[in-house]
């Protein structure tokens, strides 16, 4: 029910809204459970296990029952509608306990940003203002983050002033002084929901959903701060705890602090007739509020036999019954609270019950810190038996909590508290200016009682988690099992394991085990927090790390020919690599096969500017390289080239590549394109950590060069027409030897190496001619471009490997019929030793071979496994090795693989089988080698 | 005959739309000369390349000196504790580099081709950035005459801050994806 | 997200490293004269304490220079940081 006038909300205008297909009304400053309220809908949820109707409990994001779906203007699954700010034309229906994602993509954006400050203050109550103010006096950077649209706390929710205005305004006022200072950043509607190491936090700030479907699209709807902070101030507050009896969760059963903070801050009074049931001096000054706004105040039952006197003479100006002593044994009603039925304390188990109508019952059984930050900093956490509850102990990193957050309840204690925490913060980036504290009203305290659970005889309607539908009989069924840890007892139950993460039911479910195993609470340890502390859509965490934008796409410089020539892509690493170009019609096969014939018949080229290059330079750069290639490149000749082999120390291929020496102390190495940066990086790491003394030094320069390979028997004829100052015959320009050249205009670096056995060149020139380069080859009209695609199948004619695919790391240069890469002569390389251990000299490793399938149109899937015999044995079957490469080949006219087999070299032209689905396929073992074996080809 | 292309060169008209606003400014500068000196700043080579340069090669960590005006005009950042950046106007010599560092051990390797230059300036310069960059770009903390290797968005930069704004200088091979972020993140500023 | 330390650049995040596992495992200077055993010892054994462990890292998007590192594998506090070829200081 809305009350006439009060509250922070603006009843000038009217916001439309719809929830479970009825229309409502609210304003400006509602939320939708507030509005939901103001409505009277009671009922706004029903429980996930028992189906039992649930009402709004709380007013903040603790909130355990009131988790809806938002339908429009995006669907959103799970939000506790006491954190949805209502807008125009929400539309959200009630849930029993299950969301549902979207089906559509989400259009809206989100972003992240990276903030750095001496301060961060989380919460903008009473205790992180104070502390903000302090600590910005100093000068210092400051950030302070809290999750509502306005800053004040629990100063919105109450009738406390604070220097002698209204605690509101007191809020507005300081916010806006912070944020008049160029180094203080006030961020609303931004949960900080993780403390990492290094006082590393990151917070989602709600940009656009309050603003419904007139959001701007353009701005980010939530955005991510990675906040780096000297020191923090957690002013995170504390929430209200409920107490387990009878029917404590029908719908009009409310937390005290609640009730007041819908009366207050959103003119909304939750019911008629209340009756509070409380341990704690807060609770009378919620009902006093709560009368004062116009709810009738029955009574308030307090367990406690003599509260502050004070506060009994105020509830006696209102006409409020205090019930000391006495205890809310049940609330009763039907679909909601009609009655509640009050019992001495101490005639709780032998009756003496009464009943008093109302259709609301505020509880408190006291208020927790919010530690979850603090705990997730890696600080401890101590039961404090005066307030029956955990409070900050042990900071790990530079933290403090303040005010409620550590169990400083009072307001004038929390301004103090926060002003010395933010003071003392700032005090390691900046001078210490004094700030005097701001000042408030001490209010008359009595001495709480941890009041968490009503006797019964039966516990199967008092519940301990909402959200999980788990009742005090559940705990006392895990506790009689035999389980004595909290953490055995969460995990049997699942209390506390639910979208609220029992921020309300915590610590209940807690006392609730200590009491069934009669022990003191503190006795049973505490509980340790992690992140997130509210959920965070994935969205919100993806930023804009998606779509395109999802991982980066590295691209050649002729990648704009590429895709203007129909090329399909392949990803190797993060490169796009041209993978085939189909003509129209053509599937990958056909387009692969014509690549292949125009490579192997006439002239093709493709674009093999993805391959790593590191300049190696300087007078030991021979010797460094002869310490890492298993094979010698130090004796290489000015203007010749030679393949390496690189292997890890324990003799394990790493990498391939050709090394061409372009003077006498400069090498250029080329990595596979997946390794280039791993190649670095390890050069770097024997360079710098195991012989510093060698005079070399090592610069990338993959990008520098886009690199072509023309191949095919007609290579030399398109060469020749495009650098006619170049010398291209088999003479002139022998295999692996190096020219510098203009081809087509433009300076070039021309190898003539082949990765196909044919008569090959690999022209390189900057990456900024790489276009004119390309597109003055493919002007000839006489060559057709590959990809990827074709490239694989012609190195594999050859029985070239392509480190990580006929790799793995389990594989020697000898396991691959390469004996000939590892020098005998060289004293030692990163590997050799490892050549001469009993595993690797095993005559049955797995090692390289072709295979040929006996039905020359079967395609091996790559990774089918190889076995003996044409029938399966039991299992274990024994394995022979694997496939690891197989295409459809133009030159052989059939298909064909790579495998490795174990002991395959001493296996060519045994029969073995491929288990292919149901079938086993017979393929011939025979040598890597299948196409041109004897190298004729290569000279053109 | 097809003329040189920059790797950001498909990106103008989006940078100069972008720039339209008082926010910011994007833009490439493309061909600039890029220069990898390696050598032991300790050694007599690294003073007589500081000689060619116009300005000793700075030592201190994250730091970058300007010298020279014109077509002399460079930028030298340091990069590690032996290796620095010459960044200079398009047609620097840099057979002046290699002559002063003679046949003595160092490395002087062309590279500018290798990263391209994005300018990004305005007022909004930093908070662009930031939505990338874990540094603290705070002018007192990251203003002129300091330099960084580091991280922006997903890929590696080489990050040189001027007096209205930064040059990012990134691999060629993710020059098209950083310009798609620059341009993603810009959207809030410049619309 | 760790802030490391790089002896060259200063505090960076951890996403700018890679790591190199133990420091000091030198590599043998004469491979070929240990026995099978001894070289096994070297490829595949390798420290796991729990606590202050000197370890390897490269600053690999910054200076990419190799470093070691203090650090407390029970808590991630790095307890300092030196270059290649500077002795291992005494934890903190």
């Amino acid at each position: 029910m809305r009350r006439d006038d009060g509250g922070r909300i603006d009843r000038s205008r009217v916001l439309r809204f719809r929830f479970d297909g009825q229309e409502y009304t609210g304003h400006p400053g509602d939320t939708l459970a507030s509005a939901l309220l103001a409505n009277s809908v009671r009922r706004v949820a029903t429980s996930v296990r028992l189906g039992r109707p649930r009402g709004v409990f709380a007013a903040g994001g603790e909130e355990p029952n009131a988790v809806v779906q938002i339908e429009e203007p995006f669907p959103e699954p799970m939000l506790p509608a006491t954190t949805v700010e209502l807008y125009d034309g929400l539309v959200a229906s009630s849930l029993a306990g299950q969301g549902r994602l979207a089906a559509g993509p989400d259009p809206a954006r989100y972003d992240a940003v990276h903030a750095h400050c001496d301060v961060l203050v989380v919460g903008a109550g009473p205790a992180g203002l104070a502390a903000a103010r302090a600590a910005a006096a100093t000068g210092a950077r400051v950030i302070l983050a809290d999750d509502q649209p306005e800053p004040g706390g629990s100063l919105l929710g109450t009738r406390d002033e604070v220097d002698g205005v209204p605690g509101a305004d007191w809020a507005a006022a300081t916010a806006a002084h912070l944020e008049e200072r160029p180094e203080v950043r006030v961020l609303r509607r931004t949960t900080v929901f993780g403390y990492y190491d290094d006082n590393y936090l990151v917070a989602v700030e709600r940009r656009t959903n309050h603003l419904g479907a007139a959001a701007p699209a353009h701005m980010a709807r939530e955005r991510i701060w990675r906040i780096r902070a000297r020191r923090v101030v957690l002013a995170t507050g504390a929430h209200e705890r409920p107490i387990a009896f009878a029917g404590n969760d029908l719908p009009g059963v409310m937390l005290a602090g609640a009730a007041r903070t819908y009366a207050t801050r959103y003119g909304v009074l939750p019911g008629r007739r209340a009756v509070v049931f409380a341990a704690n001096d807060g609770a009378y000054a919620a009902a006093l509020d709560l009368a004062d706004a116009g709810l009738d105040v029955a009574a308030v039952v307090d367990p406690r036999p003599a509260p502050g006197e004070l506060w009994a003479a105020r509830l006696r100006e209102r006409g409020v019954e205090l019930l000391s002593g006495h205890v809310v044994t049940a609330a009763r009603g039907d679909g909601q609270v009609s009655s509640v039925e009050v019992s001495p304390v101490s005639s709780v188990s032998s009756g003496g019950v009464s009943s008093i109508d109302a259709d609301l019952l505020l509880v408190s059984g006291g208020w927790n810190p919010v530690v979850h930050l603090y705990s997730q900093s890696g600080g401890t956490l101590r039961h404090d038996e005066a307030i029956g509850t955990l409070v900050p102990d042990a900071s790990t990193q530079a933290v403090e909590a303040a005010g409620a957050a550590r169990g400083v309840f009072a307001l004038p204690g929390c301004l103090a508290d926060g002003t010395g925490a933010g003071a003392r913060a700032a005090s390691a980036s900046a001078p210490a200016r004094p700030v005097d504290v701001p000042r408030a009203e001490e209010p008359p305290e009595a001495a709480p009682l941890a009041y968490w659970l009503v006797p019964a005889a039966d516990y199967a309607g008092h519940f301990v988690d909402l959200q999980r539908d788990v009742t005090v009989a559940d705990v006392r069924r895990a506790t009689g099992a035999g389980l004595r840890s909290v953490e055995h007892v969460k995990r049997y139950t699942t209390a506390g394991t639910a979208h609220d993460q029992g921020k309300t039911s915590g610590l209940l479910t807690s006392a609730v085990v200590a009491h069934a195993l009669g022990v003191p609470v503190a006795e049973l340890g505490t509980t340790t927090f992690r992140a997130p502390y509210q959920p965070v859509s994935f969205a919100a965490l993806a930023g804009r790390d998606r779509g395109a934008l999802h991982d980066p796409v590295r691209v050649t410089a002729l990648h704009e020919w590429h895709v203007a020539n129909g090329a399909l892509f392949e990803n190797v690493g993060q490169w796009k690599r041209p993978w085939y170009y189909p003509r129209p019609g053509e599937d990958m096969e056909a387009a692969v096969l014509r690549e292949c014939a125009a490579a192997r018949e006439g002239v093709a080229a493709m674009d093999a500017s993805t391959l790593g290059k590191i300049d190696v330079i300087g007078p030991d750069a021979g010797e460094f390289l002869d310490r890492l290639y298993t094979n010698l490149m130090s004796s290489l000749k000015v203007g010749s080239i030679r393949y390496g082999v690189m292997c890890r120390p324990d003799g394990m291929v790493f990498d391939d590549g050709t090394v061409i020496r372009v003077a006498d102390d400069h090498f250029l190495v080329t990595t596979t394109t997946g390794n280039a940066a791993a190649v670095l990086d390890w050069m770097e790491e024997w360079l710098q950590t195991e012989w510093p003394w060698l005079r070399v030094h090592l610069t990338s320069v993959t990008e520098q060069w886009a690199t072509v390979a023309l191949v095919g028997p007609g290579s030399r004829e398109v060469l020749a027409g495009l650098a006619p100052g170049l010398a291209v015959g088999v003479d002139d320009f022998p295999f692996m030897t190096w020219r510098e050249a203009e081809v087509a205009g433009v300076p070039a670096r021309v190898c003539r190496i082949s990765f196909s056995g044919e008569l090959a060149f690999e022209i390189n020139v900057t990456s900024w001619d790489g276009l004119r380069l390309w597109t003055a080859i493919m002007d000839t009209g006489l060559v057709t471009p590959y990809g990827t695609g074709t490239m694989h199948v012609l190195r594999a004619e050859k029985g070239y490997p392509i480190v990580g695919q006929d790799t793995d790391g389990t594989v020697t240069p000898h396991d691959l019929g390469m004996s000939w890469v590892v020098s005998k002569k060289k004293p030692d390389f990163v590997g050799k030793r490892s050549f001469s251990r009993a595993d690797t000299m095993r005559a049955d490793r797995k090692q390289l071979v072709g295979l040929l399938p006996e039905d020359p149109d079967v395609l091996l899937p790559e990774g089918t496994h190889l076995v003996a015999t044409g029938t399966l044995p039991e299992p274990p079957v024994p394995m022979l090795g694997h496939v690891t490469s197989s295409y459809r080949s133009a030159a052989l006219g059939r298909t064909f693989a790579l495998a490795l087999v174990r002991g395959g070299q001493g296996r060519h032209g045994e029969r073995l089988y491929a288990p292919v689905g149901d079938a086993l396929v017979p393929v011939t073992v025979t040598s890597h080698v299948l196409y041109d074996p004897e190298g004729a080809r290569r000279d053109g | 005959m097809a003329e040189r292309r920059s790797p950001a060169a498909a990106y103008a008209g989006r940078f100069e739309a972008a720039s339209r606003g008082e926010a910011l400014r994007l833009a490439e500068l493309p061909f600039l000369t890029q220069i990898n000196v390696r050598v032991d700043p300790s050694s007599p080579a690294a003073g007589d390349l500081g000689d060619a340069l116009g300005v000793p090669l700075p030592v201190e960590p994250n730091t970058a000196v300007r010298a020279g005006s014109g077509a002399d005009e460079v930028t030298v950042a340091w990069l590690g504790p032996d290796e620095w950046l010459v960044v200079a106007p398009e047609g620097y010599r840099l057979e002046l580099l290699r002559k002063a560092r003679g046949d003595r051990h160092g490395s002087i390797v062309d590279v500018s081709a290798q990263r391209t230059t994005l300018l990004v300036t305005g007022p909004r310069a930093r908070d662009l950035l930031a939505h990338g960059c874990a540094l603290d770009l705070h002018p007192g903390v990251f203003g002129p005459g300091a330099c960084a290797q580091t991280t922006l968005a997903r890929a590696q930069v080489v990050l040189i801050p001027r007096e209205d704004g930064f040059l990012v200088l990134v691999r060629s091979s993710f020059a098209a994806y950083l310009a798609e972020w620059l341009l993603d993140a810009a959207a809030e500023y410049v619309a | 997200m760790l802030l490391i330390p790089c002896p060259w650049c200063g505090p960076r995040e951890e996403a700018e490293f890679h790591y190199g596992g133990q420091a000091h495992v030198a590599y043998p200077e004469d491979p070929a004269a240990l026995s099978d055993e001894e070289w096994a010892r070297y490829l595949f054994f390798r420290d796991n304490p729990k606590g202050v462990f000197a370890e390897r890292w490269s600053h690999s998007a910054g200076c990419r220079r190799w470093f070691n590192a203090l650090r407390d594998t029970a808590t991630n506090r790095i307890h300092g940081v030196y270059r290649v070829g500077e002795p291992r200081p005494v934890a903190s």
